[in-house]
């Protein structure tokens, strides 16, 4: 069976159809879901997709964690359902206390839309399971908000504790650590703010993107007992 | 004033002839409040005594307001539509044209691509922020209208130098407006110009291309039809913002004090954005239309209200009643006339049936957009045309009546006189090529690249994983594909183009090089062009030589337009870009739409590789190669203005078109392609410059005698790069083109044999610092 992921949607989402688009091409099923859904029965993993929820209204991601939709995310997240937020979608879980710290405006106050090169620094999550830490891929940045920050403590936890998932191979935006995304303790939440969906295909210049969604997608399957999607077209 | 009632094609409408300046027929003159009500309003006495014929009465006070807006330069193109018939907009594929939101093709197998362009100079230059962002903003809903959705825009920019801190200020703002606001609705920047001249310090130009996607059978036309059916006013409520921004602003100069007053009191009829609002829009008339719930949806930009409600009636054959206390108001106290002209961004009008209104409820109470029924469409009375009444309460009394046709279709047509340029047959003969030639051409050449990456990095290029080639492209080649079309391999390609220092010294010609060009541009990525809009920014209509330059302009661009089999689909005039009686040079901007049936490969691109030859198809020494006039190495390095621009054989530059197609397609047949990028601004000199800057890799050539051949701009040529010189020769030979390789791609220096020999590493340092240097440190000083 191929996995099913639900793909949010809050007002102002606008990488909706991008991520389905990226997921099906793998062999997915997705489904949309709208941000006043209180439950995420059906769907064996979640992906927060890019946008400005609700206009990034007050800032990114301050409004839509209080949606019904992102309790469910976070009931998900706890039963260990495998999660990924995709920029905005990033923004929305740290606003929501799914994952530590934040994102606040790119060094230089200027939105940045460039394809940039990253770094897998973990294995230990949902997005990157299975592939080599110290591999490099292309993938697009599209953010204001984009340059993590956090405490000392969080920062050496997240170190201590492999959660640092993704680094930019080059400093882009003024990220602590040069973080471009990271999970939580349990692996299965990740957050990133490059986008792999738009790097899924060659005519876009770059297909590194599907190692990441391939990825979250076995570990959808894994969650929903299927088998792996690695033989499956696309790939 | 005379009324000579000559007619030409327009049926039965007066075009009034003009006999010069100073007769009052425009309202560029300071407005001030001690004038009557009608001149207040930007309207003439003449104007005046015309809405007396069409009413057999006198206005009132909320009639004339509703005149002063519809019949404005802006609105009505009283100046321009006489020369506008002119040009050609009929084609196998148009399925709408101009005179609609927006223009229309058919693009295959179902799929049918909206385009159209538009300006927001006027406003940008007072507030370049919100000018700027609102301009993203009205573009969007003229294509959401007819039911496609936007999935490109493209920003063609005019400014004056970067030297001047008043520039910098106008850059960041209007770059940040169009960041803010499209990045945030969620429509992919792709594009777009650059362009620094002093003629634009005053007057910045800032024009807007939107693209959009339909499955034809979606396609929907701006009409209210059936007595009543209810207008449906969706969206943001309605404010005192951009009161009068078509007639007092956009259709007036701005008088050149240099102390800021004039612009600080127009800056309340600049509009306020809100892309979140308009993105809820967006998806909420989509799911309307995609229901099937709707009869007709117009937008509400210039002109507000009483232009949604007029056009929608107009184009109907009927009339409608217009309740304004059913209007949502952002603020109290707003008078009939003040909500009928609001600008207030961010609304749509949708025609309802009665049946149909609480599922459109619905949809738009899901998208959490207001929907409030302001209108009900009437019958138009046995004996004449449908009448637009306000009224105060649906019961209540009467505001205002007039014919609603009236307002759209009855503007007066000028007939303004023409001059050609005194000073015109001195510029033409003083030839550049006799400046004495630059000591170092190779210093030359690095001055005259400047990597626009600074502003396309802030925009979102790649939303909707469509894009293919982004800015700083030829042109941007787009997957043809959108959320509801069936897939396929179709994909479809844009460039925007503009020429204005060579339209200053011959608009005719010019023009026609424009359209080449653009032409040109979509063949070089392998999209074989289809269709024409187009932006004619000029100054003062009321400067006869202004009327000159269009009229030249227009033949210009019709004569391409007829030898490439282009329509023009869409376009827009801008007038009044002047400052204390200076006009800006002439600026049409032309956009030209390519398609593509199987985009399977990204096109070459502005690149070399090492060991590929660099060929010129086209003439590299004959007519006009060494021509200097109005190109950028003139003006730009040595402040030098005149002279005859280099002619166009449009026959010759059709069969490098045909043949570029071909080889702008990666892959089996391409001769071997590998870059390829057309010779325009700065001559083959930029080209080659920027195809090595594009890749890492350097060039050596020869055969180039001189600065003059390096810099000369002459159209209908293209350097292409690649591995199997001798197969494109034999098809540029079999295609009556052309060709001769010049060189070889290798190394890291630039290579002029005898002109240039310039370390790539110091030409890319200059190119990518050009703008940061001077924008970035601006940003870190305030």
């Amino acid at each position: 069976m191929a996995p099913r992921i639900g793909v949010v949607v809050y007002p102002g989402t606008n990488c909706e159809h991008d991520v389905v688009r990226a997921v099906e091409q793998l062999g997915a099923s997705a489904g949309l879901v709208w941000h006043t859904t209180p439950s995420l029965a059906g769907y064996d993993a979640v992906v927060l997709p890019g946008g400005f929820a609700h206009g990034d209204y007050l800032r990114p991601g301050a409004l839509a964690r209080f949606a019904p939709v992102t309790a469910a995310v976070a009931e998900f997240a706890a039963a260990g359902g495998p999660v990924v937020g995709i920029c905005n979608g990033f923004q929305v879980l740290t606003e929501a206390g799914l994952l530590p710290g934040a994102l606040q405006k790119n060094r230089g106050l200027r939105f940045i839309c460039e394809t940039v090169e990253i770094e897998v620094s973990s294995a230990g999550s949902v997005l990157t399971a299975g592939m080599a830490p110290g591999t490099r891929l292309r993938i697009p940045i599209n953010h204001f908000e984009g340059n993590y920050t956090c405490d000392g403590q969080t920062l050496a936890e997240l170190r201590g504790q492999d959660r640092i998932v993704v680094r930019y191979v080059d400093e882009v935006n003024g990220s602590i650590d040069r973080i471009a995304g990271i999970c939580n303790s349990g692996g299965n939440v990740v957050g990133l703010m490059p986008h792999p969906e738009r790097a899924s295909d060659p005519l876009l210049g770059s297909e590194d993107g599907n190692a990441l969604l391939g990825a979250f997608l076995d570990a959808a399957s894994r969650a929903s007992g299927g088998s792996s999607l690695a033989g499956a077209p696309g790939r | 004033m005379t009324d000579d009632t000559a007619t030409d094609g327009l049926g039965d409408r007066a075009v009034h002839a003009v006999s010069g300046p100073g007769d009052g027929t425009a309202g560029s003159a300071g407005v001030s409040s001690h004038q009557a009500p009608h001149r207040v309003l930007g309207l003439t006495d003449a104007e005046l005594s015309a809405i007396r014929a069409v009413l057999g009465r006198e206005p009132n006070r909320v009639e004339l307001a509703l005149y002063g807006v519809m019949w404005s330069e802006h609105c009505s193109y009283k100046s321009s539509r006489i020369h506008l018939r002119r040009l050609p907009t009929d084609g196998p594929g148009v399925l709408v044209g101009p005179g609609e939101n927006a223009g229309v093709i058919d693009a295959g197998e179902g799929i049918a691509v909206a385009v159209r362009i538009e300006s927001h100079n006027h406003p940008s230059a007072i507030e370049p922020k919100q000018g700027a962002a609102t301009g993203v903003g009205g573009i969007l809903r003229d294509i959401f209208t007819m039911g496609a959705r936007p999935i490109a825009v493209m920003d063609p920019l005019f400014f004056g130098g970067l030297d001047d801190a008043r520039q910098r200020w106008l850059v960041e703002g209007v770059v940040a407006g169009i960041s803010g606001y499209g990045n945030s609705v969620g429509v992919p920047t792709v594009g777009g110009e650059l362009t620094f001249d002093p003629c634009y310090a005053q007057n910045p130009l800032v024009n807007v291309l939107c693209l959009g996607v339909l499955p034809v059978e979606r396609l929907v036309l701006g009409r209210a039809t059936g007595a009543g059916n209810l207008a449906v006013l969706l969206g943001s409520r309605t404010g005192r913002d951009g009161i009068g921004g078509v007639s007092v602003l956009a259709s007036a100069g701005f008088a050149g004090e240099d102390d800021g007053s004039e612009t600080a009191a127009k800056r309340p009829n600049v509009q306020v954005g809100d892309p979140y609002e308009e993105k809820r829009l967006i998806e909420a008339c989509l799911e309307l239309l995609d229901a099937g719930l709707v009869v007709g949806v117009q937008d509400l930009g210039g002109a507000g209200l009483v232009c949604a409600t007029s056009e929608t009636a107009a184009r109907g054959g009927v009339g409608m009643d217009v309740d304004v206390t059913a209007v949502p108001l952002r603020e109290a106290g707003m008078a009939p006339d003040e909500i009928m002209t609001s600008e207030s961004q961010e609304r749509m009008l949708a025609i309802v049936t009665p049946e149909h209104l609480a599922r459109v409820e619905a949809v738009c109470a899901r998208w959490e957009v207001r929907a409030s029924v302001v209108g009900r469409v009437t019958d138009p009375p046995p004996d004449g045309p449908g009448i637009l009444r306000v009224l105060d309460g649906f019961d209540g009394p009467e505001l205002a009546a007039v014919p609603a046709a009236s307002l759209s279709e009855d503007a007066p047509l000028y007939r303004r006189p023409l001059r050609r340029p005194a000073e015109l047959d001195a510029r033409l003969a003083d030839d550049p090529g006799l400046l004495p030639p630059p000591d170092d051409a190779g210093a030359d050449l690095v001055t005259l690249l400047t990597d626009p990456a600074w502003v396309y990095r802030q925009y979102d290029h790649q939303l909707f994983t469509n894009t293919v080639v982004g800015p700083g492209g030829d042109a941007a080649v787009l997957r043809l594909a959108a959320p509801g079309l069936r897939p396929t391999e179709r994909g479809v390609a844009l460039s925007t183009d503009s020429k204005p220092r060579w339209c200053a010294l011959d608009p005719r010609s010019g023009a026609a090089a424009i359209v080449a060009e653009a032409a040109l541009n979509v063949a070089c990525v392998g999209a074989q062009p289809a269709a024409v809009v187009n932006c004619l920014n000029f100054g003062n209509p009321e400067h006869p030589e202004v009327m000159w330059q269009l009229s030249e302009a227009i033949d210009g661009m019709s004569e391409a337009c007829i030898a490439l089999g282009l329509p023009v689909i869409g376009g827009n005039v801008s007038f009044y870009n002047e400052s204390g009686g200076r006009d800006i040079d002439p600026t049409p901007v032309v956009g030209v739409v390519g398609l593509i049936d199987q985009l399977r490969t990204v096109p070459p691109g502005i690149r070399l590789t090492p060991g590929a030859s660099i060929v010129v198809l086209g003439s590299l020494t004959g007519d006009g190669a060494a021509n200097l006039g109005g190109s950028r190495w003139a003006v730009e390095v040595r402040g030098h203005r005149d002279g005859t621009p280099p002619p166009i054989d449009l026959a010759a530059h059709r069969r490098l078109i045909d043949l570029v197609v071909g080889l702008g397609r990666q892959g089996a047949g391409n001769a071997g392609v590998v870059g390829i990028h057309d010779v325009s601004g700065g001559g083959v000199g930029v080209t080659l410059a920027e195809m090595a800057l594009g890749s890492g890799v350097g060039f050596e050539v020869a055969g180039i005698a001189d600065h003059r051949m390096l810099f000369g701009e002459a159209p209908s040529r293209v350097v292409v790069a690649t591995t199997d010189p001798e197969s494109l020769l034999a098809r540029a030979g079999g295609a009556g083109v052309p060709g001769q390789v010049i060189g070889v791609a290798e190394g890291e220096r630039l290579v002029v044999e005898g002109l240039v020999d310039v370390a790539l590493t110091d030409a890319r340092a200059v190119w990518q610092n050009r703008l940061p240097g001077a924008l970035d440190e601006l940003a870190a000083n305030s």
